[in-house]
């Protein structure tokens, strides 16, 4: 056992003085395959946490919201709508829910206005998420001037701010009292923006969603599931420009890589000629180029790994953000909760170590297995 | 000093602090139940229905409340043109329903 591991780590020995003597070259490669690593594990990381985080916080959401639909457009709906609901079996908690959006023109924003259910603020006040105290330097106390629908200024007080431990869910939220949300826009009591409701059995919601649909025909249901599984599918790595852009680069790398890997220059060619003329064997040369693909491809990923972990979950994830930002200006600061699927990593590292490492033996095999006389002429 | 001793330490190194993180991960992860129940808390007192990521667009800001033809916004030739609407595959309720809708 001792002999093998002596012989191996000659053969290591070997390897790593091989790849010293192209050292620039080598060093560029590890350092263009560790960022590559570094941005597919990024996003891998940064959507599993996301899609788990929105599973766990989302959970509690309405088992179903009822919009009405007007011209193929989400509309205001009645409150008899409710009364109608309510009559289903099966169904129970049937409220009629405000909310909407308010452009703000001094900094070019949106917020979400909400009223709520219970603990509705003071009319007159307001509480506002964090991401908007950002946005507008305003803070308790302070009076926050809304434009109403006609066109006047409607003066609501802050009187409390969302810790920011929430903003994922809260950043540019506004409470305010239901009366204040239909002075704003000018809504006539009975109208709601959408209803939500409870069911008592969990397994009957896809029928309550039909009966509904049956009822009100001009409605459409979005359940619990569905808000989950819309979150499930957002962030999923293989969808959006993210992807595309990466697959570019993979692909760039693909082909560097086996064109390093796979195209044995006659240098490389004769030096294997000579290890064999001096008496290495076969498998001697192949674990030498296996060493060389694994030194290279794992140095990248253990590296790379680890720098994408400091990227997503340490940092804010600066490479990302560009892109999450868009075009908002009210964009959250949140801190993701580190949530690391050890099969994305395993999958990560089958991706780029062994592909690699399998690119690098295979041309030597070839090299290693002709007569070393022939390849030194050759 | 050889060279396969210095790469095995450096391996061993890398090792160490990838598995250094995991357990950094684990540590945050507890530590983060608290903030993660306080979100949830407050998903439930008010009714929210999506996360506060993209801020910019009525159906980027609640995708899961979007209209059937958000991409299109307010008229056909209004075309999706915000960045994010490149991240977002289509609404989930896009892709499932209840009842005729025609």
């Amino acid at each position: 056992m001792g002999l093998v591991i002596e012989r191996q780590r000659n053969i290591l020995d070997f390897a790593l003085s091989s790849l010293a003597r192209r050292k620039g070259k080598n060093i560029a490669l590890v350092l263009v395959y560790a960022v590559l690593v570094l941005l597919l594990a990024s996003v891998m990381f940064f959507t599993h946490a996301l899609r788990k985080q929105a599973v766990l916080v989302l959970q509690d959401a309405p088992a179903m919201v009822i919009q009405r639909m007007a011209a193929g457009r989400h509309d205001l709906i009645p409150g008899r709508y409710a009364d109608a609901i309510r009559g289903v079996r099966g169904v129970s908690g049937v409220r009629g829910r405000l909310w909407g959006y308010y452009f703000d023109p001094v900094v070019s924003a949106n917020y979400t206005l909400l009223v709520p259910e219970q603990t509705a603020p003071d009319p007159g006040t307001i509480v506002i998420g964090e991401g908007v105290s950002r946005a507008r330097a305003a803070f308790p106390g302070d009076i926050l001037p809304i434009r109403g629908y006609d066109g006047q200024l409607v003066y609501l007080t802050i009187s409390a701010v969302f810790p920011s431990s929430s903003e994922l869910v809260s950043s540019d939220l506004m409470l305010l009292t239901e009366q204040d949300y239909r002075r704003l826009f000018n809504l006539p009591a009975g109208l709601y923006t959408d209803i939500v409701l409870d069911v008592r059995n969990s397994r009957e919601v896809p029928t309550v969603a039909a009966k509904i649909v049956k009822l009100l025909p001009d409605t459409r249901p979005i359940t619990r599931s569905e808000v989950l599984r819309t979150y499930d599918s957002i962030f999923d790595w293989r969808s959006g420009i993210v992807v595309v852009i990466l697959s570019a680069a993979l692909l760039a790398f693909v082909i560097f890589a086996w064109d390093k890997a796979s195209g044995l220059s006659a240098e490389e060619k004769k030096e294997i000629g000579v290890l064999k003329a001096i008496g290495w064997e076969t498998a001697d040369v192949l674990w030498l180029k296996f060493w060389e693909g694994t030194i290279i491809s794992l140095t990248a990923f253990l590296a790379g790994t680890a720098l994408a972990y400091v990227h997503v979950f340490l940092t804010p994830a600066a490479l990302f953000e560009p892109v999450l930002k868009g075009w908002s200006t009210l964009y959250p600061r949140f801190r993701l909760i580190p949530e690391i699927d050890p099969y994305q990593v395993a999958t990560l590292f089958f991706l780029t170590v062994v592909p690699y490492t399998v690119a690098t033996v295979i041309p030597s095999w070839r090299a290693a297995t002709i007569d070393p006389d022939a390849v030194m002429r050759s | 000093m050889r060279r396969s001793s210095l790469f095995i330490c450096l391996i061993a190194v890398l090792t160490a602090v990838l598995a250094a993180l995991f357990v950094h991960a684990g540590v945050l992860r507890s530590g983060g139940r608290l903030a993660l129940s306080e979100q949830a808390e407050m998903v439930r007192q008010y009714g929210l229905t999506d996360l506060c990521i993209f801020t910019e667009a009525r159906y980027t800001r609640h995708p899961s409340q979007a209209d059937l033809h958000t991409a299109f916004q307010d008229h056909p030739l209004s075309l999706e043109h915000f960045p994010s609407g490149s991240l977002l595959p289509p609404p989930q309720p896009l892709k499932e329903h209840y009842g005729p809708r025609d």
